[in-house]
């Protein structure tokens, strides 16, 4: 639990020293989407048509930009191998370390809904619902990216490689996160969908710091 | 430590590849306690492989690793929680500072000593450097900063990648104290470095490695 603590405290303090990091992604989510009514059309008929999956996509290209982040700098000052050499299991730090990275990405994302949604001229029950879309999804975007950045992370270049795995698998959050906010807007029942993205969740939770911590030993090989 | 004829660490018939390149085959050592090992070598021979292999960083193609007479890979746990391993990297964050560092690295490695941090930062000879950022710190002293994990740590055995890289002679003097003050209570040490240790009363062993 020290070594818990320890390493999520190091991560979150980094973040707070690096504070542009910290708003970039978030400046980028909301350039972008403020993009589309530029770009397309500020008709509040076409952009509500629009909004959940411009907005899922966009958190999503967001979430990607950042995951290097993860451990891209660790494997470059040794950070990684202290981790490696502790006597503490791995996947604990690895939750840590994906904690800290969600705290840094997915909640100013999940803050910042309300803002999202006015942009794209949505209701207040629709922007509840895409809130907690957020708040199921983005957590599952960081574990499941995890993964991807431990097995890059020795390449040089694993940036690019890095979203041909990762985006593929962010689909299922994608469509039953934008299909729960598309679904609140025209009024039908959203709870399988955010029960789905709950189940994505637990299972990316129990699953994805195994495979990350597995993959962080290969990749230091 | 309890058994002084067993050697703390074994490693029989080691062998590494680095890509298509054998770096060494068929190495045997052992590190006893209150014993050093220096691993030398050209640049390139592999130094930093062996010892990496030997902290489980690295897989080793061939050869056993034993950790106080059992084999490593049944109970790796209990082997990384006597282990201190200082790699070429520091492990340093530079927006951190030097206290904040170390008190990360303390926490995530294995049991420690009752020293404050502060007082393991002083001995180090960084005394008013804890809480500037390790970015203002000059290399010397961001190793220094990372040596200091031999005084807050307590560790059997010290894996120790050129502990005298960008250190000064007073560095490199407080190096030779904590190495020796870690042999005299029972440790072990294995090195990579070109200078020698300048042990008072012990021996040094060697591994030589060739290109």
């Amino acid at each position: 639990m020290r070594a818990f603590v320890a390493v999520a405290r190091r991560d979150l303090l980094l973040a707070v020293r690096r504070r542009s990091e910290v708003a970039n992604p978030l400046l980028f989510t909301l350039i972008v989407i403020s993009l589309f009514p530029l770009g397309i059309s500020p008709a509040p008929e076409t952009l509500r048509l629009i909004a959940p999956g411009i907005i899922w996509v966009v958190a999503l290209l967001s979430v990607l930009l950042t995951l290097e982040s993860m451990f891209r700098a660790d494997f470059e000052d040794g950070s990684l191998e202290q981790l490696l050499v502790s006597p503490h299991p791995l996947v604990l730090l690895v939750v840590a370390k994906v904690t800290a990275h969600w705290l840094v990405t997915g909640l100013p994302l999940l803050l910042v809904s309300p803002l999202l949604g006015a942009l794209t001229h949505l209701n207040a029950a629709t922007t509840t619902v895409l809130a907690a879309s957020l708040a199921l999804g983005t957590p599952v975007l960081s574990f499941v990216g995890a993964i991807g950045v431990a097995l890059t992370v020795g390449l040089r270049r694993g940036g690019a490689l890095l979203s041909l795995l990762v985006l593929p698998l962010y689909i299922p959050v994608l469509i039953f996160g934008a299909n729960a906010v598309s679904a609140a807007m025209d009024g039908l029942p959203y709870h399988g969908q955010l029960l789905l993205l709950g189940a994505f969740l637990l299972l990316s939770l129990t699953l994805a710091p195994l495979a990350a911590a597995a993959a962080l030993r290969i990749s230091m090989n | 430590m309890s058994n002084v004829s067993s050697p703390l660490f074994q490693a029989t018939g080691l062998e590494c590849w680095r890509g298509d390149r054998r770096l060494f085959s068929g190495i045997d050592f052992s590190i006893h306690s209150g014993e050093a090992l220096q691993v030398v070598g050209p640049n390139g021979s592999g130094k930093t492989t062996l010892l990496r292999a030997v902290c489980g960083l690295t897989r080793a193609e061939q050869g056993k690793l034993f950790w106080r007479g059992a084999r490593l890979e049944g109970n790796p746990d209990a082997y990384r929680s006597e282990l201190l391993y200082i790699g070429h990297e520091n492990g340093l964050k530079f927006e951190l500072t030097a206290l904040e560092n170390l008190r990360a690295l303390r926490d995530i490695a294995a049991r420690q000593r009752n020293l404050p941090l502060e007082a393991a930062l002083d001995r180090a000879g960084l005394a008013g450097f804890e809480d500037r950022p390790v970015r203002t710190l000059s290399s010397g002293q961001r190793r220094r900063v990372a040596l200091s994990r031999l005084l807050i740590a307590e560790a059997a055995l010290w894996l120790l990648d050129e502990p005298f890289t960008a250190l000064d002679d007073a560095g490199a003097r407080l190096v030779n104290v904590l190495v020796e003050e870690h042999l005299n209570a029972g440790g072990g040490i294995m090195f990579t470095s070109h200078i020698p240790l300048s042990l008072t009363q012990r021996s040094l062993r060697r591994i030589t490695l060739d290109s």
